[in-house]
């Protein structure tokens, strides 16, 4: 479904992405873990055209995107979740939801799928008309996810959604990942820095270091592999 | 000192400052969405009125009634100041999205001196004088020695464009995108929003209200020529910061609170010291709420 060909990317002269290539298929949950800084939220965003590629293809469902503007890109399918959840502080929980379906035409399908996540987190029901800005750290990021489902993506980037939260809710984004894509068959690209977590819910995995895809093998094969386990996984 | 006096200076304060107001939404609106204080755009604001003053003038030579001049009129100078405010953008702006700040800057304060000097070239440096577009409403006659029709239209006017405003940005996808844009541009890409569209839009708007000022203005004042938007430019930027730079409410509201100041200290103290009154008055509020009245204030939540 994606496919990452020698990516390179930099900031100024600073390389980012050294030859970064990487294939996702459609339906899988692949996670691509790593330090701080290895180059892992710089792979989404080239994926998304914000921080273009500069050499190298990336190829969606066998076309060439690495060329195309950011909205080009979400309006094939692709949406993310960013880093840091990137909720509009000043738009209401109801006007964020709206935005995640900006290029969706079918009105009514809108409106069904609103309802449908704002059934699956109550949360954001109860404070539909608080300002996004206002929510906690946990409900902002339900809200991103939310915001995210409502382009219906073909695949969804998740960029650190457990960063900063306390475990339980942890736990609890964790179990809505495997449910968006056992439900909607939505592939789902991960990138954590809480590698154990997301090794347990993905397929297969890519371990990145400085800039560069140094392993990838089934995530049942990294959680036993030793140097991941003493690198990443704290054991 | 009288009571009829008070509500004279009152009701030529709200006047003034709707006018200020037509143009302070355009700073603002920009400002908010891509942080630049457009200096070109009290030029956006000029451009309009001599558009109005060309129309006029030639559609008067068939005799046509006064409100149809006064409506074609109104309407091309906004076209006319859209396109311009569109193409401004697009030449001066948009290459240099990515540079310092300070290079856009002086790319727009650049842009304003080339636009003035275009007028100056193209027309005159001669004030030229600005045929009466708005009637005397025979309706209103009765009560025309407390506010003019003149007066009454330009208020009026102004309530109806903010209205349409506040309509458009609060409730339309394209207000909330517009919103969203000025809130986090990478967020707004990311759901699909196409972010160089936002901003030309936002320009167009702006352009728009700054051109029926523009229009209102030059027909209340009866001329114009190529300096005026320096001057009306300055003051609606003042309005602007005065209400909080970023936020259309302030606008409005730093152009009502600047036009009655003006106004009364005119009134009751000397006319000399008009602009003086003025810019004391935003030193003294800026003293006490730096982001302005309705302005928010630059912490940012880590």
């Amino acid at each position: 479904m994606l496919k990452l060909k020698n990516v390179q990317s930099f900031y100024g002269k600073i390389q980012a992405l050294k030859d970064i290539s990487l294939e996702i298929q459609a339906g899988e949950i692949i996670t691509l873990i790593g330090a701080n800084g290895a180059g892992k939220s710089t792979t989404l965003m080239a994926i998304c055209g914000v921080q273009p590629a500069r050499a190298g293809e990336i190829l969606f469902m066998g076309k060439a995107i690495h060329n195309l503007s950011p909205h080009a890109i979400v309006g094939m399918g692709i949406a993310q979740v960013p880093e840091g959840r990137r909720i509009f502080p000043y738009l209401s929980v109801l006007e964020n939801l709206e935005m995640g379906a900006f290029l969706r035409k079918d009105k009514s399908r809108i409106k069904q799928d609103m309802d449908y996540l704002l059934d699956l987190f109550p949360i954001l029901a109860e404070r539909r008309h608080q300002a996004g800005g206002t929510l906690s750290g946990g409900e902002q990021q339900m809200l991103a996810i939310s915001r995210a489902l409502m382009a219906r993506p073909k695949l969804l980037l998740m960029d650190e959604p457990s960063l900063g939260l306390a475990p339980l809710i942890v736990k609890q984004i964790f179990e809505i990942i495997k449910k968006i894509n056992m439900e909607n068959q939505t592939t789902i690209f991960l990138v954590e820095q809480n590698a154990n977590m997301a090794l347990r819910v993905a397929h297969r995995g890519y371990v990145m270091e400085n800039g560069r895809i140094t392993l990838t093998d089934l995530a049942a094969n990294l959680l036993s592999n030793e140097a991941v386990k003493k690198a990443y996984l704290g054991l | 000192m009288s009571w009829d006096y008070f509500i004279e200076l009152f009701l030529g304060g709200l006047t003034r400052g709707s006018i200020y107001a037509l143009i302070a939404l355009g700073y603002t609106m920009v400002y908010g969405i891509i942080e630049l204080i457009n200096f070109a755009h009290g030029e956006i604001y000029m451009i309009g009125a001599f558009t109005a003053l060309i129309i006029a003038s030639v559609l008067s030579l068939f005799g046509m009634h006064q409100l149809v001049v006064l409506v074609l009129a109104v309407v091309l100078a906004v076209v006319y100041a859209c396109a311009y405010g569109f193409t401004v953008e697009k030449i001066a702006y948009k290459p240099l999205r990515k540079a310092p700040r300070l290079s856009v800057l002086i790319s727009a304060i650049g842009m304003s001196l080339f636009l003035q000097n275009y007028v100056l070239l193209a027309q005159t440096s001669d004030f030229l004088p600005f045929p009466k577009l708005i009637p005397d409403f025979e309706f209103w006659e009765p009560y025309s020695h407390i506010i003019s029709s003149q007066e009454l239209t330009i208020i009026a006017t102004t309530v109806v464009v903010m209205i349409l405003l506040t309509f458009l940005i609060k409730f339309t996808t394209i207000g909330k995108a517009m919103r969203a844009t000025a809130q986090d541009k990478i967020m707004a890409a990311l759901v699909g929003i196409d972010v160089n569209h936002i901003i030309s839009i936002t320009f167009i708007v702006g352009s728009a209200t700054a051109a029926i000022g523009g229009v209102l203005i030059a027909s209340h004042i009866g001329q114009i020529n190529f300096f005026i938007g320096f001057i009306a430019g300055i003051k609606a930027f003042v309005a602007a910061v005065l209400g909080g730079i970023g936020s259309i409410p302030g606008a409005v509201l730093g152009s009502l609170v600047l036009g009655w100041t003006e106004s009364f200290f005119t009134g009751y103290i000397s006319s000399d010291y008009e602009d003086v009154f003025a810019f004391l008055f935003l030193v003294f509020i800026l003293i006490f709420r730096p982001a302005g009245i309705l302005g928010r204030s630059q912490t940012q939540k880590v």
